[in-house]
């Protein structure tokens, strides 16, 4: 077991540094430079300007230079100066995004394993009843529905109709001087819209698993010898049928790992609500390498130990694999 | 040049089409409102969709930085209501008779906001710091013009040229730093790009990154202490969220779309909380040809393509009639606008007549034109995001094929028409926009030695008498001598017809209407934004 988990983890050193190099060509590869993105077609900018700040930022060194020096840095877990007129530590600009992405996400995460659980679980026992087809058209209503668009309509139903709810944003104006509680609570009406509209769109995935697998579950010998033995239904699906059917939906939750850290675009655009997903994105259209970069190396970072956490997960539980491979 | 913001999904205008089908009024409409009396207090919110990148203005080229840096700094001279120059932190300020020297005579008493005095120090620190060649400042152009500077007291500032340059005096009107707290420090490394010190009405309060930017009023502003106490700048990246937020009053101002002016906010609710303006922007937009092009090299073809084009139709389809037809590079009604030029207006017939002179003949099969076996087609490329100019290219591709030419669309990612097209030359028209600056110099996008690489006159415009009248316009403080080159400059481009000028659009700005004293000027509304105010029993936020 120790051998196949620092072997594991020796085999991330090569797979890290492949991606960063793909992800330093492709980025480099994409038309225009930090500098056009800033300045092109803007009249009062010379050739001379344009060099002066192409040096500012080392873009006038070769390539394979430019990704030397970038390795040299993250080595020392410098992530460098973001090329943005800011020109601030890439980590302080990451600092301060991820607590509310973080946050958010877990919210989000938690109330969708919350609902997706049970939901998929009774679909499971009712199956090929109203109730299963109900929730079937409910979650996949959720899963086609466009985001954006249902964010709109939410936010004008209950935003500028109703007026029950906060449409953009975090906190309120001078929300700084309510006391905690109040604080708290107009923390948690701005997350509403925003929670809830994310929920709702990826409750489908997980809840069909858990159908599925529960399904799969009950159909097993063991589930009919319970049932045989004369346990009560509650004793045969909740002791029995789900800690099984538990197990695949716990590793789900570690490839969900780096998904904490990646925000949507669209959504938190629409929200105005200040995450990774628009920072990543505006990096990108600024061809502000080093955020980029940087973001990249977290994300990476994360799905490899991500995934790592799940196989070691997964062996932990099934002693099949444990034996097979170690 | 910009105006790229993230398009809203055209699904997502749909929604809100949709559902403010039946939106009536959910609150009674309120009686007009009288001037009320005026008063100190509440705060002004504005909604901006980027997030400002730094706020030492010279290392910024956002509008975002720039918008906030307007109420912080303050520069030697400024643009009043009728966009004439004068002076700011400089009381008064001359040119001498040659044009070759500008005085300026500081206002004394000034304050930077954390209590320090403002001197001549500051100013050639400013320019100092401007010129040096370790900043990274896009904005250093107008003063390598500058021969010497020389600060004689602490209230006099003289810069000198070699030669006389018209703009020099409104590129004065940069932000002045403040030295003591800059003076022998890396600039770019400042905390002050974080949280700046000016000299201006409104000091800074607080940036929650991604969020807002607070700015309150300075007591010892020279022009007196604003009436509004606060000015907050929300960060509300989506255009429809942001026009949300106005009806649901978390914004106060914000600019409205033609859709949206036109018939989105008519209702009896909106226009009882809202006041809206609407005058004409310092933008237009134009179909520009690359003249390398064989296609384009003959001016009747060029001609027969604006007779072609209805102006006025553009303006209606794209813009529901909030914008004006322009015939050149010049805002209407300001000074250097020549308002008769002798431009060529909507006449299909014209254009066939012109095209047939240049040998252009119809195809008896369809119409189309040809010369020596050759169709005229060509393509014209534009930005991603700017529906506007994307609807302009489709009617002008209606009326071209009634001429008998055909016109591909192709619209293209900012980045990759920068670098692949624009810059390697490598296209046959275009649809752009430029923004028209309060000085009529227009060196940089006319003349024929702007015509290198990543330069401006990437059209490869070329014409002595235009060059000569654009050196001369530059040379001269003397007004009426520079309107005559730029009205000649103006006669000269409606003839040749390097790009079809098509329209400059009106800016729509809405503003809750607690807010008093805007009075709208060619300046636009926020030049007189100290004197804005709210009438006590109006007011909102408290201090």
């Amino acid at each position: 077991m120790i051998a196949y988990l620092i072997k594991r983890i020796l085999l991330l050193i090569p797979l890290l540094f492949g991606i960063t190099l793909i992800t330093f060509a492709v980025i480099h590869l994409a038309p225009g430079e930090p500098v056009d993105m800033q300045i092109a077609m803007s009249p009062k900018v010379s050739a001379e300007s344009r060099q002066r700040i192409r040096e500012f930022y080392g873009l006038d060194k070769p390539l394979h230079v430019q990704y030397g020096l970038w390795l040299g840095r993250m080595a020392r877990l410098d992530f460098g100066r973001s090329f943005a007129p800011d020109n601030r530590p890439v980590t302080d600009k990451i600092a301060e995004r991820i607590p509310v992405t973080l946050s958010l996400n877990i919210i989000a995460l938690a109330l969708e394993f919350g609902l997706a659980v049970p939901i998929g679980i009774l679909a499971a026992v009712r199956r090929n009843t109203l109730v299963d087809k109900g929730i079937t058209v409910f979650v996949f209503l959720g899963f086609a529905v466009p985001t954006f668009w249902l964010a709109l309509l939410l936010m004008y139903l209950f935003g500028v109709k109703l007026g029950w709810l906060p449409i953009s944003g975090l906190h309120s104006l001078g929300s700084e001087r309510l006391g905690t509680l109040a604080w708290f609570w107009d923390l948690a009406k701005h997350l509403v819209l925003p929670v809830g509209v994310a929920t709702f769109g990826s409750l489908a995935g997980l809840s069909r698993y858990m159908r599925s697998t529960m399904l799969e579950v009950i159909r097993q010998d063991y589930i009919t010898t319970a049932r045989a033995k004369g346990l009560s239904e509650r004793a045969v699906i909740f002791r029995h049928a789900l800690r099984n059917a538990l197990l695949p939906v716990i590793t789900l939750l570690g490839f969900s790992l780096p998904g904490l850290i990646g925000g949507s675009v669209i959504f938190e655009t629409i929200f105005a609500i200040p995450g990774m997903g628009q920072l990543f994105y505006q990096g990108v259209m600024m061809r502000d390498y080093p955020l980029v970069m940087g973001i990249l190396v977290i994300g990476a970072l994360l799905t490899l130990v991500g995934n790592l956490l799940a196989d070691i997960c997964y062996s932990l539980a099934d002693p099949r694999i444990r034996h097979g491979k170690a | 040049m910009r105006g790229r913001a993230v398009t809203l999904p055209v699904l997502a205008a749909l929604a809100l089409l949709l559902v403010s089908c039946n939106g009536a009024g959910d609150t009674p409409p309120l009686p007009s409102r009288g001037p009320g009396i005026p008063a100190y207090g509440d705060t002004l919110v504005d909604g901006t969709i980027g997030e400002p990148s730094n706020l030492i203005p010279i290392l910024a080229t956002d509008s975002a930085s720039h918008d906030v840096a307007a109420l912080v700094y303050n520069g030697l001279v400024k643009y009043d209501k009728d966009l004439n120059l004068v002076g700011d932190l400089a009381e008064s300020f001359e040119v001498s008779r040659d044009g070759l020297t500008i005085t300026f005579h500081l206002r004394r008493g000034v304050k930077w906001h954390d209590g320090a005095g403002f001197t001549s120090r500051d100013v050639l620190y400013t320019y100092r710091v401007i010129v040096d060649p370790r900043t990274p400042t896009a904005y250093a152009e107008d003063f390598k013009q500058v021969k010497k500077v020389e600060a004689p007291d602490p209230y006099t500032f003289r810069a000198s040229y070699a030669k006389p340059f018209a703009p020099a005096l409104a590129s004065w009107g940069t932000t002045v730093l403040p030295a003591h707290l800059l003076e022998g420090k890396d600039i770019a490394a400042s905390p002050l790009a974080r949280r700046p010190v000016g000299t201006g009405p409104y000091r800074f309060r607080e940036w929650v990154p991604g969020q807002k930017v607070v700015l309150e009023s300075f007591h010892d502003y020279f022009e007196g202490r604003p009436r509004i106490d606060r000015y907050v700048y929300r960060i509300i990246p989506d255009t429809s969220t942001m026009y949300m937020e106005l009806k649901a009053g978390g914004i106060d101002m914000m600019p409205l779309t033609p859709v949206q002016y036109r018939r989105q906010t008519d209702t009896p609710d909106f226009t009882a909380r809202f006041n809206k303006y609407r005058y004409p922007s310092a933008s237009y937009v134009y179909l520009g040809y690359n003249l390398r092009n064989p296609l384009f090299r003959d001016k009747r073809v060029r001609q027969a393509l604006t007779s072609a084009i209805d102006k006025q139709e553009i303006i209606q389809g794209v813009l529901l009639g909030m914008g004006q037809v322009a015939h050149g590079p010049y805002k209407p009604g300001t000074w250097a606008y020549k308002d008769r030029v002798k431009d060529f207006p909507y006449d299909p017939e014209k254009a066939r007549a012109l095209l047939a002179g240049a040998g252009w003949k119809p195809r008896p099969s369809d119409g189309m034109l040809v010369k020596d076996g050759r169709p005229f087609r060509f393509t014209i490329l534009t930005n991603q995001g700017n529906d506007q100019r994307l609807k302009t290219a489709q009617i002008i591709q209606q009326r071209l094929r009634a001429v008998g030419i055909e016109v591909k669309i192709r619209v293209l990612e900012w980045a990759s028409f920068i670098t692949h097209f624009i810059d390697k030359r490598n296209f046959e028209a275009v649809i752009l926009g430029w923004t028209i600056t309060p000085d009529p110099d227009i060196y940089d996008v006319w003349s024929s030695g702007k015509t290198g690489f990543k330069e401006l006159n990437f059209v490869g415009f070329r014409n002595a008498e235009v060059d000569a009248l654009l050196e001369r316009g530059r040379r001269t403080f003397d007004t009426a001598e520079r309107r005559a080159c730029y009205y000649r400059i103006q006669d000269i481009l409606a003839e040749e017809q390097p790009y079809t000028f098509l329209y400059v659009p009106d800016a729509l700005p809405t503003v809750n209407a607690r807010f008093r004293g805007i009075e709208p000027a060619p300046a636009g509304i926020s030049y007189n934004f100290i004197h804005w105010y709210v009438p006590k029993e109006e007011q909102v936020y408290s201090p």
